[in-house]
């Protein structure tokens, strides 16, 4: 990075030169990488707490109708479930690389291990997107136009309600972090991190291993629990 | 290291799987519970790296599990233990469940026993 410092060391005056992306604020880049790292899980906390509150209104209402429940697990596909639990794992383990191929500077490494991770990322939409194809035709999206056979109908468009809601906001983080990662790809083929920098990647990681995490509870408290009843 | 952790993470799923065709009765959710919890463990600790992250970061995310807890503790408390105790003039039924749905009108009311009445002398 010398020729970062001399370029970057002119305009300041202060003779003091410096990585080009140390801010002004931070004495040195651990510091600056220690500050991301921490503001962002404060972020992942309050997104946590997002998630806690609907995992709240499942657990009551899961208390309160278990035979909605019951019949709610059975009819949701477990076998799609399972594949896009795999999915999603294993789109945690390239991005997992992808930060460790940041880190050593291997730049191609980086971008393949990103672009890995949004086909995966993608995989885990599609196979979404046909899981609520078939709720569609059979009229379980809650609304005027619900309908479900026997007497538990109330109550299983609660349920559905939450399965929407839990999954569907979901998705939206995978969307969000699909978007992300494509930016982040985008900078690492323009060859923007090094190993003294970059921050933009392991931050991205974080947050895609959270929503990973997300799923990992969506997934049994959903389609698994209450199964066997 | 990654892949290994890869690893346990499919061996996980594939376990949390199998047992959710065992009827292991009010064990079921408990167990995949615990599951989901190592899994999110292992990923918050490795992929995540807050195993190698400052004492601060570590506390960061300390909280965040500390105060689900608080919500999802404090919220069932209420509810779980409601009817467990009645109090003078209650009922052990009051605000355990909330009724919903069609028909059904409340015992007692004179609708509800007029309908049962015209459907009954009519075999």
């Amino acid at each position: 990075m010398a020729d970062g410092l001399t370029a970057h060391a002119g305009p300041h005056g202060d003779g003091q030169a410096h990585h080009p992306d140390l801010q002004h604020h931070f004495q040195t880049l651990g510091q600056q990488q220690e500050a991301a790292t921490l503001g962002m899980w404060i972020f992942l906390v309050t997104e946590v707490m997002f998630f806690g509150g609907l995992l709240m209104a499942y657990l009551l209402y899961r208390v309160w109708y278990p035979e909605a429940w019951v019949e709610g697990s059975l009819e949701l596909n477990i076998v799609l479930g399972a594949t896009n639990t795999v999915v999603l794992i294993g789109s945690s383990l390239t991005m997992a690389l992808g930060v460790r191929a940041a880190q050593t500077g291997a730049q191609k490494a980086t971008v393949g291990w990103l672009l890995l991770t949004m086909a995966l990322g993608l995989t885990f939409l599609v196979i979404k997107f046909f899981e609520y194809r078939e709720k569609w035709e059979l009229n379980h999206i809650p609304g005027p136009n619900f309908t479900f056979e026997g007497p538990l109908a109330p109550q299983m468009q609660i349920f559905f309600s939450l399965y929407f809601g839990l999954t569907g906001l979901h998705a939206l983080h995978m969307i969000i972090g699909f978007t992300l990662l494509s930016v982040i790809a985008w900078m690492a083929h323009r060859g923007r991190f090094t190993p003294e920098w970059y921050t933009p990647v392991e931050l991205s990681g974080l947050y895609w291993h959270f929503v990973d995490i997300v799923w990992i509870f969506l997934f049994p408290l959903l389609y698994l629990v209450d199964r066997t009843h | 290291m990654y892949y290994a952790i890869f690893g346990s993470l499919m061996a996980l799923t594939a376990t949390t799987v199998a047992v959710a065709f065992v009827n292991l009765g009010a064990l079921n959710f408990p167990v995949a519970l615990a599951i989901a919890i190592l899994k999110a463990t292992l990923v918050i600790l490795f992929f995540m790296h807050v195993k190698y992250s400052s004492q601060l970061t570590k506390l960061i995310c300390g909280t965040a599990f500390f105060f689900l807890i608080i919500l999802f503790g404090l919220t069932l408390t209420d509810y779980l233990s409601r009817g467990w105790f009645v109090a003078p003039g209650g009922t052990a039924g009051a605000g355990t469940q909330l009724t919903i749905g069609p028909a059904a009108p409340p015992a007692g009311e004179p609708g509800a026993e007029a309908g049962e009445g015209e459907a009954a002398p009519e075999p």
